[in-house]
């Protein structure tokens, strides 16, 4: 959600010189890892609600809650959450169109809120999905799932699940496209270009 | 670039989308334990209302006060107003003040244009009602109301009102309210009937994008919706109508004539309804009819346009438009 966002990017800047750094199927093996290590953190997931940041971090919440569904046997609540409402940045730009909230009907209170985000970078996001939630319930804890952390944090977060840990420059772009969105999975890194920001 | 709402045809199609599918989403909030959120906080705005209108103020005032903003609210009654204070003096006022919007009622049609464009103040302004020229944030939360109940609440969202048949009915002449509709709805595609009895139909009609009918009776059972108008008895200053029952049996609204109607087919009405005059008891209370609606779905409406226009650094619709554009 981030200047990670491809939306953001100018068309060539996605091309030319951007190198995939994960495929499709490691993409699937990290998202395995992370229903693993959410159910063993959660001893079994019972109270677990999976909440996507839209856009591509709710198809990694719905993948992520098919992956623990098959662990555990059980039906693993999954919704959205727009923050776009709670950013701070929202007077430095044109209004966005707003995404869609979607809080599963049982609500959030008392629930292990496990965030799903596809990329941690300067962890604004994740600061105005936390007011989010504040509004919208309380949660007995919440924890963040990214599939990718590219660091460069602006404020004190730190993600409890992490797809890839990939050091980059503030000079680089990392673009995350996923099938049900951009008709494939990867995870891209490529070079900013200077005239754009 | 502008950032005013002052007129519905200003609005283009992509704009008046965005609109109602940000209204559709501010919508959850009200559904909410918690009905706030921080968008607008630390920006004033002030409800100018130079003429009386409980309703759209306090729509107005709930959809501020949801979006955190800092409300003013100002009567011209009892205020310098009465003591023969200028439109102009009033808002460089509020300039010094530093206001970022001004929501304005006024009974002299174009106040709201004047005060967005004679310089004289910086904020955004908004149209709340203007004599009987607009009232655009009224048309928007009408076809948010259709669009959920014609086409849907999600399967609305993106969605105009294309081949969709509305007929309005009474008072069109006083009422910005018809002409608000017309704008809108011919930009989102709908085909607009107007039913009124001649003496109550606009001089220059014929220019607007719609039809025009004497007889409601033909035009029930191809409309989709049938919004009625209010009979504006203080503005009326001449016999527009022999009598109150007279008006009632051409162009009241009862049961008789509702169960003519498609079954889909939904009841409106801007409020307030004079019950037995243009609208039956009856079909004020019926299911099809909309009219509490549409006053939950205009908070969600003006939150929308507030956001829209008062949310970032510019505003995401009604572009200023130079004459030559329009």
């Amino acid at each position: 959600m981030d200047t990670h966002d491809p939306q953001h990017l100018p068309q060539d800047a996605q091309s030319s010189d951007a190198r995939p750094v994960l495929e499709g199927p490691d993409i699937a093996r990290v998202l395995t890892r992370i229903a693993h290590e959410i159910v063993e953190r959660a001893k079994g997931a019972d109270d677990v609600v999976l909440l996507g940041i839209p856009t591509r971090g709710v198809f990694l919440a719905q993948r992520l809650a098919a992956k623990l569904a098959e662990i555990t046997d059980r039906k693993i609540p999954v919704g959205s959450l727009d923050i776009t409402m709670y950013r701070d940045d929202l007077r430095m730009h044109p209004p966005r169109a707003l995404a869609r909230t979607e809080i599963p009907g049982d609500g959030i209170d008392g629930r292990l809120v496990v965030l799903v985000d596809d990329v941690l970078f300067s962890g604004r996001t994740i600061r105005a999905a936390l007011d989010a939630l504040n509004d919208i319930g309380r949660p007995r804890a919440v924890q963040l799932a990214v599939l990718v952390d590219r660091g460069h944090r602006e404020l004190p977060i730190r993600a409890d699940y992490v797809g890839k840990n990939l050091p980059t420059s503030l000079r680089e772009t990392v673009k995350v496209q996923l099938a049900e969105e951009d008709g494939r999975d990867t995870v891209l890194l490529g070079a900013k270009r200077t005239a754009q920001q | 670039m502008q950032r005013h709402l002052i007129s519905a045809a200003d609005l283009t199609r992509d704009d008046a989308v965005l609109i109602l599918d940000t209204a559709e989403e501010m919508a959850r909030v009200a559904d909410r334990p918690i009905k706030k959120l921080p968008t607008l906080r630390g920006r004033t705005i002030v409800n100018l209302f130079f003429e009386d209108s409980t309703r759209t103020r306090i729509s107005f005032e709930a959809a501020e006060k949801r979006l955190s903003a800092d409300v003013i609210n100002f009567t011209a009654k009892g205020s310098s107003v009465s003591k023969g204070e200028s439109l102009k003096d009033t808002a460089q006022t509020l300039e010094a003040m530093g206001v970022d919007a001004v929501v304005i009622r006024h009974g002299a049609s174009g106040a709201p244009y004047r005060l967005a464009t004679s310089g004289w103040i910086d904020a955004a302004v908004i149209n709340a009602g203007d004599g009987t020229h607009q009232h655009p944030t009224q048309a928007l939360l009408d076809a948010f109301t259709m669009r959920r109940r014609l086409v849907g609440r999600d399967a609305g969202l993106g969605q105009d009102l294309s081949g969709r048949r509305i007929t309005i009915v009474g008072d069109v002449l006083h009422s910005r309210v018809a002409r608000s509709n017309v704008d809108l709805l011919h930009t989102l595609g709908a085909e607009v009937t107007l039913v009124a009895p001649p003496t109550l139909v606009p001089v220059g009609v014929e220019t607007w994008p719609c039809e025009v009918s004497y007889d409601l009776d033909s035009t029930l059972a191809k409309s989709d919706a049938v919004m009625m108008l209010r009979v504006q008895r203080e503005r009326m200053n001449a016999a527009f109508f022999p009598t109150e029952r007279e008006y009632s049996r051409r162009y009241g609204l009862d049961g008789d004539r509702m169960a003519r109607m498609p079954e889909h087919a939904i009841v409106m009405h801007p409020g307030p309804m004079v019950r037995g005059m243009e609208i039956t008891a009856e079909v004020a209370d019926s299911d099809r009819c909309t009219v509490v609606e549409q006053v939950a779905n205009g908070v969600s409406i003006r939150m929308a346009v507030l956001y829209l226009l008062l949310g970032g650094n510019e505003p995401a619709v009604a572009h200023a438009r130079t004459p030559e554009e329009k």
